[in-house]
């Protein structure tokens, strides 16, 4: 199954593949246990003539391990999950490489750019329908912002996943460890276009971002002069 | 004190011995028969919520493709124009789908048909405590499922927005141009909410107030526990959910501002005040189901369910948590991270009292003496697939690998595992275990167990694949997933889903017939011969189709050749001619004269006569002397003794 998993792309989804894994392998293994316990207990036990059934209503120190154990093991889990959360949850970054904001309006992702003076609302930020560049390996953090209603930013490569919220700003943040172009759908019902709404990301080498940040925010051309 | 009242009602009813048509049939006051009127009202929208998904199901395997019997739609239709579903129709299958099912197929098949037929009986009373009010939470049900219905008839079509309805898109028309259909959606379940609210009040009052002489607490059937806890769940959550709908209706149809942030409302107000109803109400989804498995599993293994006080404690345990995990359901949706921890706990902390139910499942069983019926396939059904669906749940409790699966079929898989694996089974299995007491007569065991098969490997060949789909990212709600150049890969997954969906919608034809049947007795040799016909023809088709997929596969560039026609063909004979051979060996008389306990169980259901007249058991209550699992008890001949009878002075001290 975790085969299907797509090729990780993030340093925070090397986190939340780690804790799939854990997960897996614990639900895995609960399965066989009970799977086969049912299984010999239905073919062990099934109706023979001549033999009764066990008359008994339990088995008291039976039912304290098979609370304390699987309470344990949860417990185990509940601080591994904390862990990682508070990690990726906690903290934005103060001083993120790249800083974006991203708009889900029905049905596209407004990608703004604050511009070379880092500032957005000024003269210098830039605005793309569907297209999120960005360099590997940097810091990115994205603030997520709704115009309408209630939409999904989704990077499935990344593993990452927030809402957007009209009224708030959430933020988002991530470091990509591979290049190449990604699709970011929405993932949250939105309405009648919600499938097919989906954006670009890019992602950057270092010298690729720069050429595109200075394609992107080159000086006007001169009006030919002729 | 009970007796009293409860004879008040029982004369009631002998004065009026010649009540009419509308008195018996209709407005009923007769536990028994408000039971069977949910249990038609369930059943039926079964079919109208399950024909939605196979409509669905069919966009998604062959996107943009006419679906199979609605050519003859004029391409002027705003739904399905020549067959082709559009995304706004989609949108609206998969509201209701998930609507119907819960509201009006799961809540009326467990909690109105089983928690009003079993607790009164069970319990030893002769009616609910308040049958006035039974009469009308049934009715309110009617009205709030017409209410429903009337809204696929409105402009603008149904509501379509998830069945979720997650403000803004729910409560500001122009974002689904949905407009009467999401209103009527949100009349409906307050009035569906009002009934619900009904039916917890009377089987609280029940349950409390109507124990008959010896049943105490702790001699209750887990059935009934499971029903009375579920009651004070639907008490208590429901009219959230109703303040909820109303606050919706408000934003819509009064311009208040509620969920609208532009106005100092807040989107996630509306997510807090649903899951904060939605979680307790999946809860009040599988309680009972857990209830009924117990019951089946003991009496079917003829032995005492293994922990009966801890299966007590574990479902109040659950009941008690489900308060407190509400926002597992909102890890992504941008509320505190710190309020993501904390839910995130409480969630994996409720897996505990679930985990104990199962291992005390699977110790009912060791050292049983197994007897598989058809009621017994549907519960060890529900004890897997519960055990599946509540595993897939340990993931997405987890809130950090939730970021990824959540929205993701993942998800879909799971609650179809813990609401379909769970609930529908122990309702199939509810259904063919209490038809000898609801009707007076017998379902027949071979279309039975066809059913159970066919149901059971349909299922697990529909909803399996949709973990790797959530594996792979798969979002859910989305209308054509070709769009995507991720998902391309994942295509044939849904072209399995489909079919697996297909056979398990086909799957349900030999239960009406069986159903239908039976009730009615309907023997004609023709009609027995087109049972037989109609379900060996299922059987071949499926196998037709399997055949036709594994010479071809799942996504063949083109249309299959003569030579795997001829192949299917052959396979789809073989199988038909099996299994009409097989049933008109098997297949008895449908609907024969049921005994008075066919099961030999001890529950006191079972000591009323069949059929139950008004007031269920003559003129003396039954008196308890003994818990409802005392099976294979040492030194007694039979291997079971109804309730009524007192466990001797040797066997209690052999009780442990």
């Amino acid at each position: 199954m975790m085969s299907w998993l797509p090729e990780n792309i993030s340093l925070e989804g090397v986190e939340i593949d780690r804790l799939f894994y854990i997960s897996y392998y614990l639900t895995a293994v609960t399965f066989i246990l009970v799977a086969a316990f049912m299984l010999a207990f239905i073919v062990m036990y099934r109706q023979k003539p001549g033999v009764r059934a066990k008359y008994t209503h339990g088995n008291t120190t039976l039912e304290i391990l098979w609370t304390v154990i699987p309470a344990v093991i949860l417990l185990a889990f509940i601080l591994v999950s904390q862990n990682s959360w508070a990690r990726l949850k906690f903290n934005p970054p103060e001083n993120p490489d790249i800083r974006v904001e991203v708009t889900g309006k029905q049905f596209n992702w407004i990608i703004r750019y604050p511009g070379p003076d880092g500032k957005f609302g000024t003269a210098d930020d830039k605005e793309f329908d569907n297209q999120l560049n960005v360099p590997v390996n940097k810091k990115v953090l994205i603030h997520l912002k709704g115009e309408d209603v209630i939409h999904s930013f989704f990077m499935p490569e990344a593993r990452l996943k927030a809402d957007v919220v009209p009224g708030r700003t959430i933020p988002l943040w991530f470091t990509l460890t591979k290049t190449g172009k990604f699709e970011i759908p929405c993932a949250e019902l939105c309405g009648f276009g919600h499938s097919g709404m989906k954006g670009e990301l890019v992602v950057h080498t270092s010298e690729s971002f720069q050429d595109w940040l200075k394609k992107t925010w080159a000086p006007p051309q001169q009006a030919s002069r002729q | 004190m009970s007796d009293t009242t409860a004879s008040a009602v029982h004369h009631g009813h002998q004065e009026h011995h010649q009540v009419g048509f509308w008195s018996t049939y209709v407005f009923s006051l007769d536990h028994k028969m408000i039971a069977r009127q949910f249990l038609w009202l369930g059943l039926v929208m079964m079919v109208l919520g399950g024909v939605f998904a196979l409509i669905f199901r069919w966009q998604l395997a062959w996107p943009e493709t006419p679906v199979w019997g609605f050519g003859w739609v004029p391409d002027d239709s705003n739904n399905m124009p020549t067959g082709i579903v559009t995304p706004n129709f989609y949108n609206m299958l998969v509201t209701m789908h998930a609507t119907i099912m819960v509201f009006m197929v799961v809540m009326p098949i467990l909690v109105g048909c089983f928690g009003n037929f079993l607790i009164p009986l069970m319990i030893g009373a002769r009616d609910m405590a308040f049958p006035t009010l039974n009469m009308l939470s049934f009715w309110f049900a009617v009205l709030g499922g017409s209410v429903m219905m009337a809204g696929f008839f409105v402009e603008g079509g149904h509501a379509a927005a998830g069945w979720t309805a997650y403000a803004p898109l729910a409560s500001v028309p122009k974002y689904t141009g949905v407009e009467w259909g999401q209103n009527l959606w949100a009349v409906s379940l307050f009035i569906l909410s009002l009934s619900s609210l009904m039916g917890s009040v009377n089987y609280i009052t029940t349950v409390i107030n109507m124990r008959t002489q010896g049943m105490g607490w702790f001699r209750m059937p887990l059935s009934v526990w499971s029903l009375f806890i579920t009651a004070i769940l639907g008490l208590l959550a429901l009219p959230v959910l109703g303040s909820a709908v109303a606050l919706l209706f408000f934003d819509r149809v009064f311009g208040t501002t509620f969920f609208n942030p532009a106005q100092g409302g807040e989107p996630l107000l509306w997510q807090h005040l649903f899951w904060y109803f939605g979680h307790p109400e999946v809860y009040i989804l599988i309680l009972p189901g857990m209830g009924i498995a117990s019951d089946l599993l003991s009496v079917f293994s003829r032995k005492p369910i293994f922990g009966y006080r801890a299966m007590v404690y574990s479902m109040i345990a659950i009941a008690f948590l489900s308060w407190l995990v509400w926002g597992h359901h909102m890890f992504q949706s941008g509320m505190s991270p710190y309020l993501g921890s904390a839910f995130m706990m409480t969630t994996l902390v409720i897996a505990i009292p679930s985990a104990i139910k199962t291992f005390n499942w699977l110790g009912t069983l060791w050292g049983g003496s197994i007897l598989f019926t058809v009621p017994m396939l549907h519960a060890l059904s529900f004890v897997i697939l519960f055990v599946i669906g509540g595993l897939s749940g340990i993931f997405m409790a987890s809130n950090v690998v939730d970021i990824y699966i959540h929205d993701t079929y993942f998800i879909v898989a799971h609650f179809h595992y813990v609401i379909f694996g769970g609930s529908m089974f122990a309702i199939f299995g509810g259904v063919h275990y209490w038809f000898p007491k609801m009707f007076n007569k017998h379902m027949d065991d071979a279309l039975g167990k066809i059913h159970f098969w066919l149901t059971f490997f349909f299922f697990n060949l529909a909803f399996f694949p949709m973990h790797i789909l959530g594996v792979g990212g798969h979002m859910r709600r989305i209308y054509n997933p070709m769009q995507y150049d991720f998902l391309k890969d994942m295509q044939p997954l849904n072209v399995l889903i489909t079919l697996g969906a297909l056979g398990l919608g086909l799957s349900q034809i030999p239960f009406a017939l069986n159903f239908l049947g039976s009730i009615f007795r309907w023997n004609a040799r023709w009609f027995r011969a087109l049972a037989q016909a109609v379900t060996a023809f299922v059987c071949g088709l499926v196998a037709y189709r399997a055949a036709v997929v594994a010479s071809a596969g799942l996504m063949p560039a083109e249309p299959a050749g003569t030579g795997v026609r001829v192949f299917a063909g052959a396979v789809f004979a073989a199988v038909f001619v099996l299994i009409f051979a097989y049933l008109s060996r098997k297949m008895g008389e449908m609907g024969r004269a049921a005994a008075q306990n066919p099961w030999d169980a001890n529950t006191l259901e079972w000591v009323a006569p069949t059929p139950a007249p008004h007031g269920n058991f003559g003129p003396a209550l039954p008196v308890v002397r003994r818990g409802p699992y005392e099976y294979s008890v040492p030194g007694e001949a039979a291997d079971w003794a109804p309730q009524t009878q007192p466990l001797s002075a040797r066997a209690a001290a052999a009780s442990h």
